[in-house]
């Protein structure tokens, strides 16, 4: 395959081309009630061609291998139509890598048979459960070999396995009808979800526990995030902000994410690090053949990075940090995110809720979006705070306001950093792409709650 | 092929169905008001379901096929999917659907791009502050599905589509605007979207802002659609109904929803992308009424969930993709229209919302019927007219009580990302929360 894809390379005419092929299997297998509603194998084989001529790009995808040659002429004719705005990409010496990452039991050599038998276990855990209706448990891995080549001398070969399921107890009382859920991942580890039997419970037992649960009254409060949310958080409301390709071309957004800005308080640092080992966000290198970085977005409350690709790092001259991937052959690298948290600081969950008179502590990630500049989250899980103590247990929650101001009003960062992995990150019709974000416990002092 | 494939499968399994799909398309993204680049997409699947013992099995191959492979796979699976209880349906009558165009399957690179690009100069000759990004894409492709039954039918289908998304920046203020069109049949000039861009920038000029409480909101098809459409769809869904799951559930016959409403799902419109002749297990398609006059007399079923429903197929079995499963689900909502005009309709508020989109809806509790969101493009209706844009300001309610009481209905139908045609409709009592006082 390697001698096909540099063949394919030879005598193309453009300033640049990239071939990527890819090979994956995956495994699905979700759960309705009592019942295993689906099981499927999915094998698919493909590949894609970039080409870039006088700054303009085009993109060919196929599954039909022999149309390779003929796809590197058809991207670099594509790339004619939007040529003109003049682009040379970082020079580089060119790498040539192979890179497998493989857990001690990858999902590739589990039998299907044994997925099963272990999700049964967790399937019967919440249907046994009291006041429990329904189950839902969605689980789905996948064994990925991507090889890339480029015109520029680079070849990266790299299997990559992932793992994801998500766990949901539906209760219901009558008319009443709630919900709780977790979402969980690895780097395609089988056993790294092979003991979640507490967590499942936990999981029935909230659902059930929300049909008492009373209803916030919608308003502005002091909110204590866990790190789970608060990764969540700066995830979606910063991390999206940091991505080059969103304000390169944008003269009020660059001016916005000016580096040197102050986004918060000193005692606010975010950072992307695709180096961290055995997270789903992490990578050797990006999908353009970058070695995975980390880079540190805010340090002491001031904008001191962004995330690029080669293209944005090049128009905005400044060094390309390895984000630029891709969900798979069918989509162009996109600047995106990899393994995304806030650094721990020194406050104790307990001394952060000391001071609170009245507030929210909101839990766990139900689902979130942003605009740039309004984001709103619900949270899985809430309490009321009432004198520096946890009261009783809330309807889901929504969080909602302006990315910026509430970035400043992060009045303490906890010393419990934790990594998510569950879910994945949506941009520009891609989705869903493994990343991890993390944050310590961190408090906010005013911002919108509502029921919902 | 296909017919190896079938061959194959029937030596293990008691019934089977393959199901092909080819397509060809190319895009135009555009980025900062320009060309950002061209793609094309060349695609090619097949997935084979299969019963065997009473059990189902699927497996599915993008790319290269090896049929005892893809056989392979599917048994495996089969040997504890989930527990077949439909019959595939043999050979049969299929309505015509009108949902191909040559001019589509050999529209122009640069055809394409002008589209695109005549949307982008208007908007930004109106406001040259405006940074547009979107996407228009022209394709064709065939899909063919035989089974053991005997069913062997194919049909081909078009799409031509454009969405646009403009964005102003002032400091750390955003303004979001932005429509779309599409249709399997050839269209030159996207200028619907253009004037429904401008229209919404005329109306977010002014700022404005809005007390907590409970108000009447007017939401424009697009805000239907970003509310109202996906609770909905989850209450009409067979899968939900037959889990009694859905507040609907048990409920046909009732009349729940104001007499005014009329909903049905229809995949036999000329000229849309969510029409065929059949669905994806080979049901043929038929209008489905959801809601008459208010009543429940409706859902949506595929041949596994009308079995468990003791009913019959509504031809409403979809895949999201090729490689995805067959479930029930919509193909094109179609709410139909009123007497009322907008004008009539602001003119009837003393005080409440305008919605045309929103972020973070869909978070509720959807089974429940919940909608809600920030509302990310909305405006202030005073005394009948509109007065500026809110922002952070986010609705709440129920589906089936703010459809359930009195509403008005717009005579202003469009389709609205595809799959949904509605009108405007004015809502009673919603709920409005309000920051106040952010930056």
């Amino acid at each position: 395959m390697r001698d096909r894809l540099s063949a394919a390379l030879r005598n193309n005419g453009a300033d640049y081309v990239d071939i990527r092929f890819e090979e994956r299997t995956s495994t699905r297998i979700t759960y309705r009630g009592s019942q295993l509603e689906e099981a499927s194998l999915v094998s698919d084989r493909g590949g894609c061609v970039r080409a870039l001529v006088s700054g303009g790009w085009g993109f060919v995808s196929f599954n039909d291998v022999d149309a390779m040659a003929d796809s590197v002429r058809r991207a670099v004719d594509a790339a004619r139509y939007s040529s003109g705005q003049a682009l040379s990409l970082p020079t580089r010496a060119p790498v040539d890598a192979s890179v497998t990452s493989m857990p001690k039991k990858s999902v590739g050599h589990v039998a299907l048979s044994e997925k099963k038998r272990l999700l049964d276990e967790y399937n019967d855990i919440v249907m046994s459960s009291p006041r429990i209706l329904s189950s839902q448990i969605m689980y789905g891995d996948a064994v990925r070999t991507v090889r890339y080549a480029s015109s520029d001398g680079s070849y990266v070969e790299q299997q990559v396995p992932d793992l994801s399921v998500r766990f949901a107890a539906i209760a219901r009382n009558g008319d009443e009808v709630q919900q709780a859920g977790v979402s969980l991942g690895s780097v395609g580890d089988f056993a790294s979800i092979e003991a979640l039997h507490d967590e499942v419970r936990d999981v029935a037992r909230r659902a059930a526990a929300l049909l008492d649960a009373g209803t916030v009254k919608g308003g502005e409060y002091t909110v204590v995030l866990d790190p789970v949310l608060a990764g969540v958080f700066t995830h979606e409301a910063f991390g999206h902000l940091s991505e080059a390709d969103l304000v390169y071309h944008n003269h009020q957004l660059t001016e916005l994410m000016t580096l040197g800005r102050r986004f918060g308080g000193r005692h606010l640092h975010i950072v992307d690090d695709a180096t961290l080992p055995s997270l789903r966000g992490s990578y050797a290198y990006d999908d353009e053949g970058t070695p995975g970085q980390r880079t540190y977005l805010i340090r002491d409350g001031v904008l001191v990075g962004r995330l690029h690709s080669r293209e944005t790092a090049s128009r905005m001259t400044e060094p390309s940090s390895g984000n630029a991937r891709a969900i798979g052959y069918r989509h162009s690298p996109i600047v995106r995110m990899s393994n995304t948290y806030i650094e721990p600081g020194d406050v104790s969950l307990a001394d952060m809720l000391a001071d609170v008179e009245e507030g929210v502590y909101v839990k766990d990630w139900y689902g979130g979006q942003t605009s740039l500049e309004m984001f709103t989250f619900s949270a899985g899980e809430a309490y009321m705070i009432r004198n520096g103590r946890l009261e009783e247990m809330l309807r889901p929650v929504v969080l909602t306001g302006n990315v910026f101001t509430t970035l400043e009003r992060i009045d303490a960062v906890g010393n419990d950093l934790d990594m998510n992995q569950g879910g994945g990150c949506g941009k520009n019709g891609q989705s869903p792409l493994p990343v991890s974000n993390g944050s310590p416990h961190i408090r906010i002092s005013r911002c919108v709650v509502g029921g919902r | 092929m296909m017919e190896r494939i079938l061959e194959l499968a029937l030596r293990e399994a008691q019934q089977a169905e393959v199901y092909e799909a080819l397509s060809e398309s190319t895009m135009a993204h555009f980025e900062a008001n320009r060309l950002k680049q061209v793609e094309s997409r060349q695609s090619s699947s097949v997935a084979l379901r299969l019963v065997r013992d009473g059990r189902i099995g699927f497996a599915s191959a993008g790319g290269a096929v090896d049929p005892a492979e893809l056989v392979r796979m599917a048994v495996e699976t089969s040997s504890f999917g989930a527990s077949a209880r439909m019959v595939f349906p043999g050979a049969q009558v299929f309505p015509d659907v009108l949902i191909y165009d040559g001019g589509v399957a050999a529209i122009e690179t640069d055809t394409l791009i002008n589209i695109g690009a005549r949307v982008i100069e208007k908007v930004t000759a109106r406001d040259n502050d405006l940074q547009c990004e979107g996407m228009v894409s022209a394709g064709a492709g065939r899909v063919r599905i035989i089974n053991s039954a005997g069913l062997d039918t194919s049909y081909r289908k078009t799409n031509l589509g454009l969405f646009m998304e403009g964005i102003r920046v002032n400091g750390t203020d955003m303004l979001f605007v932005g429509d779309s069109m599409s249709s399997t049949n050839l269209f030159i000039d996207a200028d619907p979207v253009a004037a429904t861009m401008l229209m919404q920038l005329e109306r977010a000029s002014r700022s404005a802002t809005i007390d907590t409480g409970t108000y009447p909101v007017l939401f424009t098809p697009h805000g239907v659609g970003a509310a109202l459409l996906m609770p909905l769809a989850v209450a009409f869904n067979g899968k939900n109904v037959v889990d009694r799951a859905s507040r609907l559930a048990g409920r046909q016959g009732e009349r729940l929803f104001d007499s005014c409403l009329n909903l049905r799902d229809d995949a036999t419109i000329a000229g849309r992308s969510t029409s065929s002749p059949c669905d994806a297990e080979g049901s043929p398609s038929r209008p489905i009424s959801l809601v008459d006059k208010g009543t429940v007399c409706g859902f949506l079923f595929d041949l596994q969930t009308a079995v468990d429903a003791g009913t019959e197929s509504t031809g409403s079995g979809h895949r999201v993709d090729a490689r995805s499963q067959i479930r029930p689900g919509m193909s094109a909502f179609v709410l139909e229209p009123g007497q009322a005009t907008f004008a009539e309709m602001l003119s009837s508020m003393d005080e409440g919302l305008v919605v045309e989109e929103l972020i973070g809806a869909g978070q509720g509790n959807l089974l429940a019927g919940d909608f809600g969101g920030n509302v990310l493009l909305g405006y202030k209706v005073e005394k009948g007219e509109i007065v500026g844009r809110v922002k952070d300001t986010m609705i709440a309610g129920n589906v089936m009580e703010a459809l359930g009481r009195t509403v008005v209905v717009g005579a202003d139908s469009r389709w609205v990302g595809g799959g949904l045609r509605t009108p405007s409709i004015l809502c009673g009592g919603v709920s409005v929360s309000s920051g106040g006082g952010e930056a």
